[in-house]
């Protein structure tokens, strides 16, 4: 899983040097728990999107599209060669996710989306006996939209406990530290406070999120809250925590510097992992 | 059957009860019919639907956001979704809901906005919907329709269940009847229906405001004047192949709508008819581009000329030009 994260960072920064645009930072924070979701957690594949019994998962963070976009091809939706359209004309690869691709659920985008579409399809699968989840991540920047504490109410009064709403807490959005932005914290309390059932998780540690995950619901009859604490930039050091790679694009000499420290990275990764 | 007479025979029902008993009817067969309301099951006369099928109604309180958030995730997994709102509220503070979550994603929720227009009348511009066509209109992917009578309205639902498409259906509150005591009418959306044929001039009219048109070209006929009136329910995709048809043969054209005068109706006729090169002498009735006069739904289409007078009057003008 360690080794795969390196491939999805490597991919990432490929894809957005390649198509000189993309949200390097926040990608780059939620790899690591799309790498959990979708190759421990999510029953889901191009062989079963169809099925009306899959898991789903929104990407309310719509911005970290990149990140996305690359686990989609690992997991086989298309060949990740696909992603050199990028943000070009006419390709259905654009800045934030569309049905257009394949392995998308949720056109999603706008802040403040996923987690009331998330909510309304949790609440389907109850009404139909049907034993799916619905995970939807947010950006920690996203939080002040009010849509989703009005979605936050609904899950809880209607007992969601199939449903996971992850925060991706980097603490970071485009002005500066979300907690000068707007301060939504505590986050636990606000959430525990609306019904919900709440954990804390490292980000970017594997075995606590399949833990965490694994644990789902946290409690019967309440929608699951993750806070993981995650790093804007995570992965290449110069990024790291660093605002301006929020949508910051390398250079060159920076993308060729970003690859070798991955590169690096994974000679030290034992090979099981 | 007129809608005076009706009322006097106690026939006449608001498009919404229509809209209410259709739903009830058709979700007894089919448990995929869902409801979502917004604290709006009283005012979209739903209450007997939730007590009749609980597990087919979804509640989410005064959160118009999440009301259509929470449909357009409901209609992703295949329900058949009814999302219910003062029209007011709906398309205007849950409309990048609207454009995203259901057009855009292409979530096939039926959008609802009751109480449209002007129908709360004295309650002023904040519970007024006069843009809704106008902002529907400039988004893709859904169709827009304002059923004129209890027929329309019957029929717009059942469509509305069986197409798998977003759509916004729009619903006044005043008691209305059927436009024609004999009907064969074939609905369809975007299709408009021809309610009186006549060949002097075109009235097109949508929702509420077909009864005032018809009542405007029954005075005409006494000056013999013979007046067209069509009910053009769906705004968009607009029945153009009717709008050309009926603008050449009449010596002039008249629209009539609930609704602001800027977008709606009126100017996709003259859009569409400047486009194709078709110039007869036009007018567009509808609200005017100002503070809106307060008062009754009555007193304000009384006000603008939105009724069998003013709408009588505006074709005389016309054709006089």
């Amino acid at each position: 899983m360690t080794k795969k994260s390196i491939e999805y960072r490597k991919n990432i920064l490929k894809y957005i040097f390649h198509a000189n645009a993309g949200h390097t930072g926040g990608s780059l924070s939620c790899i690591d728990i799309l790498n959990v979701l979708y190759n421990h957690v999510l029953n889901t594949g191009p062989e079963n999107f169809k099925s009306p019994d899959r898991d789903r998962y929104i990407q309310s963070k719509g911005h970290s599209v990149e990140a996305l976009f690359v686990v989609l091809a690992d997991k086989g939706f298309y060949p990740v060669s696909d992603l050199e359209t990028l943000c070009k004309y006419r390709s259905h690869y654009i800045g934030h996710p569309t049905r257009k691709v394949n392995g998308v659920e949720q056109n999603t985008g706008a802040l403040g989306h996923g987690l009331p579409i998330s909510v309304g399809t949790a609440l389907a699968a109850k009404m139909d006996n049907r034993k799916y989840r619905v995970f939807t991540l947010l950006g920690d920047g996203e939080l002040p939209e009010g849509s989703n504490w009005e979605a936050a109410l609904t899950a809880a009064h209607y007992k969601l406990d199939n449903l996971c709403a992850i925060i991706d807490h980097n603490k970071l959005q485009i002005t500066g530290p979300t907690s000068e932005v707007c301060n939504t914290n505590p986050i636990d309390a606000k959430f525990e406070s609306f019904g919900w059932s709440v954990r804390h998780v490292d980000g970017h540690n594997f075995e606590e999120l399949k833990e965490t995950f694994d644990a789902m619901p946290f409690t019967e009859g309440k929608p699951s809250l993750v806070i993981a604490h995650t790093i804007k930039g995570k992965g290449i050091s110069y990024m790291e925590n660093v605002l301006k790679w929020h949508h910051g694009v390398p250079t060159e000499k920076q993308y060729e510097d970003a690859l070798s420290e991955l590169d690096n990275a994974m000679i030290t990764v034992p090979d099981d992992f | 059957m007129g809608v005076e007479v009706a009322i006097e025979q106690g026939k006449a029902k608001a498009n919404l009860d229509v809209f209410s008993a259709t739903l009830q009817e058709l979700a007894a067969n089919d448990r995929d019919i869902v409801v979502v309301t917004s604290d709006s099951r009283g005012s979209g006369k739903l209450g007997p639907f939730g007590q009749k099928y609980p597990g087919q109604h979804v509640e989410v309180g005064i959160a118009e956001q999440n009301l259509v958030g929470v449909a357009a995730g409901l209609a992703s997994a295949g329900k058949k979704v009814f999302a219910v709102s003062p029209a007011c509220f709906l398309t205007a503070r849950a409309l990048e809901q609207i454009k995203n979550d259901v057009a855009y994603s292409d979530n096939p929720v039926k959008v609802v906005g009751i109480s449209a227009g002007v129908s709360y009348g004295a309650l002023g511009s904040t519970h007024h919907s006069l843009h809704d066509f106008a902002v529907l209109r400039a988004i893709n992917n859904i169709i827009v329709v304002a059923p004129a009578d209890n027929f329309e309205t019957k029929q717009a639902i059942g469509l509305a269940v069986e197409i798998n498409r977003p759509i916004y259906l729009r619903f006044g509150k005043k008691p209305m009847s059927d436009l024609k005591e004999e009907n064969d009418d074939v609905f369809q959306f975007g299709k408009g229906r021809v309610v009186i044929d006549g060949d002097d001039v075109a009235i097109i009219a949508t929702g509420e405001t077909v009864y005032p048109a018809l009542q405007a070209a029954k005075r005409l006929s006494n000056q013999n004047i013979n007046a067209l009136v069509v009910s053009m329910h769906t705004i968009k995709p607009l029945d153009t192949d009717l709008l050309k048809n009926v603008a050449e043969k009449c010596r002039a054209v008249v629209t009539v709508e609930e609704h602001s005068v800027c977008g709606g109706l009126g100017e996709a006729c003259a859009s569409y008819l400047l486009q194709n090169g078709i110039s007869k002498p036009f007018k567009i009735l509808g609200i005017p581009d100002e503070y809106t006069v307060t008062g009754s739904q009555q007193d304000i289409f009384n006000h603008y000329g939105i009724n069998e007078e003013g709408i009588a009057n505006t074709a005389l003008s016309l054709l006089k030009k």
